[in-house]
């Protein structure tokens, strides 16, 4: 087939698809999602969306039970919801191998936190293999399923953006599915973990790992490189191509396998080197591994948050930058922006309106954040929004102010409906917002729930929110559309005062979705008063002219969804011609 | 040798498009490539940009200020934001365009000005693209005319790039996307000529 350039997200896929993964399954994340999304599109295997990445988990530890190889994928936070089932599943182990892709985001491009995963291969006691680039993706991931079954347990593959969003050239192998298990035969010592069996398994994880921390010092996964000696790196996963970029001469330690790591490995590498340091970004695994079997580390002021580049760590190891030029720091940020014609828009600017307090959570509309709408109080995690709301509540409120929780489809399908049920439960009398835009928008339009659509496109059906909301319990539910700015506001204005739970569904698709786009409008310089109102809705498209202070549209950006035309009061924006007007900047 | 290659511009504008383009010519022609993006957050609106790197042995995906050798600009603040990037016998082509971030549009803060000027002294190579590819029959084309340009200079057949253009676009815009990247190309042509 020759080579292809692949993503390192693309390239896992292709390496479970080769090792004849069977099934895959996941809940999107950036930078993880490609993964599951490449693997649904190769032949011969079911992929689905899960609603959230514990149930993806458990998902796949039911096809291994029943034999079957399984890929999972997630972000590095999704293995935080999933880390139920992951340290159990380490003491349990596996029929056919597991594999879990964990993708995580040092300098958080696009997360609410930078964890580093490494952590829960060790805290969870799993094998986890460290790819550098898309060939290692799809060779590492080859054999993460042979030595999950090998080694009876569950092996995490750890990417980071740079690996999973990095493309470079690799060559596609043929796909070679495993011969049938012996047949299934019940086994509660293995896969039942009460008390009594779970003694026995922990006592056996043991022994598993310590077979692996032998295999760690003869598998080729990991990898002594010597050059100059008087410099020995120890690294793993992309770290190592910014480490053989920056210092070439160096000596290094790769470890494909970070966990476990045989001291003998790391012996025999630091015996033949003057100077031993790790380099790793973010957390310092690696550093205390070395550290806690004994070995002195020569340390160099590497950054401790955030990525690596090739230039941060010759700087680290006290290389002069080349010859730059000079810098612009006047530039004005460019934060990213809820999209022209954006359903989630008309609801932060009632939200503005009303003062309300508003408990978040993640998705596009966490953008709502941002000035000019600035309508939220908090973001911590999926599904929080509806618990802090209740949490608050309990507080004794926010004053004279009202408390509204605001939630997308997918994050409510995913474990804002737990918060739900739990609120209605303790007699909770919060106002939830359900923005459902029909679509997972933030990670690039995924199905779920919600809306029905699923991976491989197969038929499935819509979760009814209202029929739900009601089977929990909660009377006051309705739907509205958002773009309809006076009835977003009245509902919200209306359900707040009410000492009872309410839910409002704002069901309009996202504006990517829409494809037919109305005529941009534009706004009538002579009627227009300055009030700035329309600015307020921090829709790209208006601006206010630096000169005159008046609003202006830009046609080429507006898609005419008429939420300006509905908060001036003026009569003010006016519909225009058709766009491509290129006129001077 | 190792070529490294930014572009850089606002999530929407097609960078990643013109990154992919760029790293199956550099494959094409037999070179190992490599090619870093972000994706999610950024993508909406926000700034973003995607490096290409080739030649015979490369190691990173990411690069660091000084070391880019062409920088292609899909807009005149991105261009400023990463000026340092590019080294400082290297070339850059700028759409000569401005778009307005939130923060500017809702008047918090100023509008930067003399942007073309700075960049001009620079040595800046400026490609309107929003003008050519309009010219070209597709408004939306502008990132496969800063391609035509970024052509201009590197060591690639005409021929590998308009089977990667042909390969990597919708059928039905094949032409006018080839258009925007012929017109492009002898925008910087004409434009390295004049300096
Ligand atoms: C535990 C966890 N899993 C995945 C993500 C990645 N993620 C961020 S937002 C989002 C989905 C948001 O979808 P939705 O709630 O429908 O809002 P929209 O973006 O459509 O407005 C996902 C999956 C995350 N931040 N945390």
């Amino acid at each position: 087939m020759g080579r292809i350039l692949l993503s390192g997200n693309e390239s896992v896929a292709q390496g479970a698809w080769e090792a004849g993964a069977v099934v895959g399954v996941g809940y999107p994340g950036t930078p993880s999602t490609e993964t599951l999304a490449h693997f649904a599109r190769l032949p011969d295997v079911y992929a689905e969306w899960a609603s959230n990445e514990k149930v993806a988990l458990e998902v796949a530890a039911g096809v291994s039970l029943a034999g079957g190889r399984v890929l999972v994928a997630m972000k590095h936070v999704g293995l935080n919801v999933a880390s139920d089932p992951l340290l159990t599943l380490a003491y349990t182990g596996v029929r056919g191998g597991l594999v879990i892709l964990v993708a995580d985001d040092p300098g958080m491009h696009s997360s609410q936190n930078e964890q580093d995963s490494h952590n829960y291969a060790a805290f969870a006691r799993v094998p986890m293999l460290d790819p550098c680039d898309s060939a290692e993706a799809m060779a590492f991931t080859r054999e993460a399923f042979g030595l999950s079954e090998r080694f009876d347990v569950p092996v995490l593959v750890r990417s980071t953006v740079r690996v999973s969003h990095a493309k470079s050239l690799v060559e596609p192998g043929s796909r070679a599915v495993p011969d049938d298990q012996p047949a299934y035969k019940t086994n509660p010592a293995k896969w039942v973990m009460m008390p009594a069996m779970a003694k026995q398994r922990r006592l056996d994880l043991d022994r598993r790992i310590d077979e692996l921390t032998a295999f760690s010092r003869e598998t080729t996964l990991n990898r002594a490189e010597y050059r100059d000696t008087s410099l020995g790196v120890v690294c793993s996963g992309v770290t190592y191509l910014h480490v053989r970029e920056a210092l070439p001469d160096a000596s290094v330690l790769k470890l494909g396998l970070s966990f476990p790591v045989s001291p003998d490995l790391i012996s025999e590498f630091a015996e033949k080197v003057d100077r031993l340091v790790v380099v790793e970004e973010a957390d310092g695994f690696l550093g205390r591994t070395l550290l806690a079997m004994g070995f002195s580390l020569d340390s160099v002021p590497l950054p401790t948050s955030g990525e690596l580049t090739p230039g941060s760590i010759r700087q680290a190891f006290g290389f002069e930058p080349p010859p730059l030029r000079e810098a612009d720091t006047s530039m004005p940020p460019r934060p990213p922006l809820m999209c022209p014609g954006c359903p989630h828009r008309p609801v932060f600017n009632a939200l503005r309106k009303l003062r309300a307090v508003v408990t978040g959570d993640i998705g596009c509309y966490t953008l709502g954040a941002l000035r000019p709408l600035a309508a939220m109080d908090s973001c911590v995690c999926m599904g929080a929004s509806i618990s802090m709301a209740h949490g608050a509540e309990l507080a004794g409120g926010m004053g004279d102010r009202p408390i509204v929780a605001v939630i997308g489809d997918s994050t409510f399908a995913h474990t804002g409906v737990n918060g739900l049920i739990s609120s209605v439960y303790n007699a909770g009398t919060s106002t939830v917002a359900i923005l459902d835009n029909r679509i997972t928008a933030m990670t690039g339009h995924q199905g779920n729930p919600v809306n029905g659509i699923t991976l491989q496109k197969r038929p499935s059906h819509e979760v009814d929110l209202i029929a739900l909301c009601k089977a929990l319990g909660i009377e006051r539910v309705r739907v509205v559309d958002p773009h309809d700015l006076e009835a977003a506001e009245d509902a919200l204005r209306e359900e707040v005062t009410h000492e009872e739970m309410s839910v409002i569904i704002f069901k309009a698709p996202c504006a990517l979705l829409v494809k037919d786009k109305g005529d941009p409008y534009a706004v009538d310089e002579e009627a227009c008063t300055k009030c700035g109102l329309c600015i307020k809705l921090g829709c790209p498209a208006i601006g206010k002219n630096e000169q005159t202070s008046k609003a202006y549209i830009d046609t080429a950006v507006c898609v005419g969804c008429g939420q300006c035309v509905q908060v001036c009061r003026y009569g003010a924006i006016v519909h225009s011609g058709p766009a491509c007007d290129l006129g001077g900047v | 040798m190792l070529t490294t290659v930014m572009l850089c511009g606002v999530g929407g504008q097609g960078t990643i498009l013109a990154a992919d383009l760029l790293a199956k010519v550099a494959a094409a022609e037999g070179l190992e490539v490599k090619l870093s993006e972000v994706h999610g957050m950024s993508q909406r609106g926000g700034s973003v940009d995607t490096v290409v790197k080739y030649g015979d042995e490369l190691f990173s995906p990411v690069t660091d200020p000084g070391m880019v050798d062409h920088m292609v600009a899909f807009e005149l603040m991105e261009a400023m934001r990463r000026i340092h990037y590019v080294r400082p016998d290297g070339r850059m082509l700028v759409n000569p365009r401005a778009i307005q971030p939130l923060p500017v549009l809702t008047g918090d803060l100023p509008a930067p000005h003399g942007m073309q000027a700075i960049l001009e002294e620079e040595g800046a190579i400026f490609i309107d693209a929003d003008l050519l590819a309009c010219e070209a029959g597709s408004p939306k084309s502008a990132n496969v005319v800063l391609m035509g340009a970024l052509s201009w200079g590197l060591p690639f057949a005409l021929e590998t790039w308009n089977d990667v253009i042909a390969s990597r676009v919708p059928p039905k815009t094949i032409e006018a996307n080839l258009n925007a990247f012929q017109l492009g190309r002898a925008a910087c042509q004409k434009g390295e000529c004049a300096r």
